[in-house]
C-alpha cells in the first residue's frame, strides 16, 4: 500500500510544480510526471486496460502540449496582481474546508477499498464469461452489459472531431484584421 | 529552438525519418493486435486506435508539417472515423433488428478465449479502433494545415 502513497505524492508534486513553474516546457514535463504516475497507479492497481490507454494519451497530449509551447511562448504570462491572489487562496481554503468536512463525513459510510458497494459487480465477475464469451471481463462490461456508455462516447468522440476539423478548415478563412 | 520551429517543414534528420519509417509499421501492428484480442487480452478498441493514430503521427512528426498537410489524407482519415462510428450505431441496430433489443449480442459466442468468440464484442472494437485512429489522424492533420496556413 505504501508505493501507492509515492505514486500519489509524486502526482500531487507534478500538479502544483506544472502550476508554479514560470517556465512552460518545465511545467508541460511536470504535467508528464503527473500523468505517468497515474500510470503505475493504475498498474499496481491492477488495471493493465486503463494503463495503456493512459500510457498512449499522455504521450500524445504531451507532444500536442509540447509543440504548442514551442511555438508560442515559453514564458509563464500570469498576472501577478495581489487582491485576486488572496482571493484564489481564501476561496480554495473555503473549498478544502467544506470538500474535507464532507469527505469526513462520507468516508465514514463507505465499504472498505476494493469491496464494491454494488451487488451487481459480482454478478459481473461470476457471469461474465458465461453471458458474453469474452475472456475479457472489461470489454465485457464495456462493450456488453454497458455498451450504452461506450456507444454514447465513441458518438461524442466523433462529434467533437468533426467540430474541430470545422473550425479549423482551411476553406472560407480570413485574414485577420481583413 | 528558432532553428527548430523554423525546420519543422521539411522534417527532421535523416535519422530520425529513418527510425521512425521502421518504427512505424511495428507499431501500427501492436495497434492492430491490441484491437483484435481486445475481448481476450487488455486493451480494446479506444487503446489499440490510439496505437494505430499514433503511428501516423510519428510519421507526420517525422517527415514534417507539409508531409502531414494533404487534403486527401484528411478525407482518408475522416471517412475511416465516419465508417468507424457508422458501424458501431449499425452493428447496434443489428440488434433491434435481429435480436430482442438494442445492442443485443446477435452473433454466435463461440469458444472462449478464441479469437473469433464473443459475438458483437471484437466487431464493435474494431468499429471503435478504426473511428478512434481515424478521429486522432485527422485532428493531427487539421493542426498541421492550421500551422503552415498561418506562416503562409
Amino acid at each position: 500500500m505504501i508505493d501507492l502513497y509515492i505514486w500519489i505524492g509524486l502526482m500531487i508534486i507534478g500538479a502544483i510544480v506544472a502550476l508554479e513553474a514560470p517556465d512552460l516546457i518545465s511545467a508541460v514535463i511536470s504535467l508528464g510526471v503527473c500523468g505517468f504516475s497515474l500510470v503505475f497507479i493504475f498498474l499496481r492497481l491492477h488495471a493493465p486496460d486503463l494503463a495503456i490507454v493512459q500510457i498512449i494519451v499522455e504521450t500524445l497530449s504531451l507532444i500536442i502540449l509540447i509543440a504548442a509551447v514551442l511555438r508560442t511562448t515559453r514564458e509563464d504570462t500570469q498576472e501577478r496582481l495581489s487582491l485576486q491572489k488572496v482571493a484564489l487562496w481564501l476561496g480554495g481554503l473555503f473549498f478544502m474546508t467544506v470538500f474535507m468536512l464532507s469527505a469526513y463525513r462520507i468516508a465514514h459510510e463507505m465499504s472498505r477499498f476494493g469491496h464494491p458497494l454494488l451487488r451487481m459487480a459480482a454478478s459481473y465477475l461470476d457471469m461474465g464469461l458465461m453471458k458474453t464469451g469474452a475472456a475479457n471481463l472489461v470489454a465485457a462490461v464495456i462493450l456488453d452489459f454497458r455498451a450504452y456508455d461506450t456507444l454514447g462516447e465513441a458518438t461524442v468522440l466523433f462529434t467533437s472531431v468533426i467540430g474541430v476539423m470545422a473550425v479549423l478548415r482551411a476553406v472560407g478563412r480570413k485574414k485577420r484584421g481583413g | 529552438m528558432q532553428n527548430n520551429t523554423q525546420n519543422t517543414s521539411s522534417g527532421m534528420s535523416l535519422i530520425v525519418k529513418t527510425v521512425a519509417r521502421i518504427l512505424a509499421g511495428m507499431i501500427m501492428l501492436y495497434g492492430i493486435y491490441i484491437v483484435a484480442h481486445g475481448h481476450l487480452t487488455p486493451g480494446g478498441g479506444f487503446a489499440g486506435g490510439v496505437i494505430i493514430a499514433g503511428s501516423f503521427i510519428l510519421l507526420y512528426l517525422a517527415y514534417g508539417a507539409t508531409a502531414a498537410d494533404s487534403d486527401k489524407r484528411k478525407w482518408y482519415a475522416s471517412l475511416c472515423e465516419s465508417l468507424g462510428i457508422f458501424g458501431f450505431w449499425i452493428v447496434a441496430i443489428l440488434g433491434l433488428v435481429f435480436g430482442t433489443y438494442f445492442l443485443f449480442n446477435i452473433f454466435a459466442k463461440g469458444t472462449p478465449f478464441h479469437l473469433f468468440s464473443a459475438g458483437i464484442i471484437p466487431v464493435c472494437n474494431v468499429a471503435i479502433g478504426v473511428e478512434v485512429a481515424g478521429a486522432l489522424v485527422g485532428i493531427f492533420i487539421t493542426f498541421a494545415a492550421v500551422k503552415l496556413l498561418e506562416r503562409k
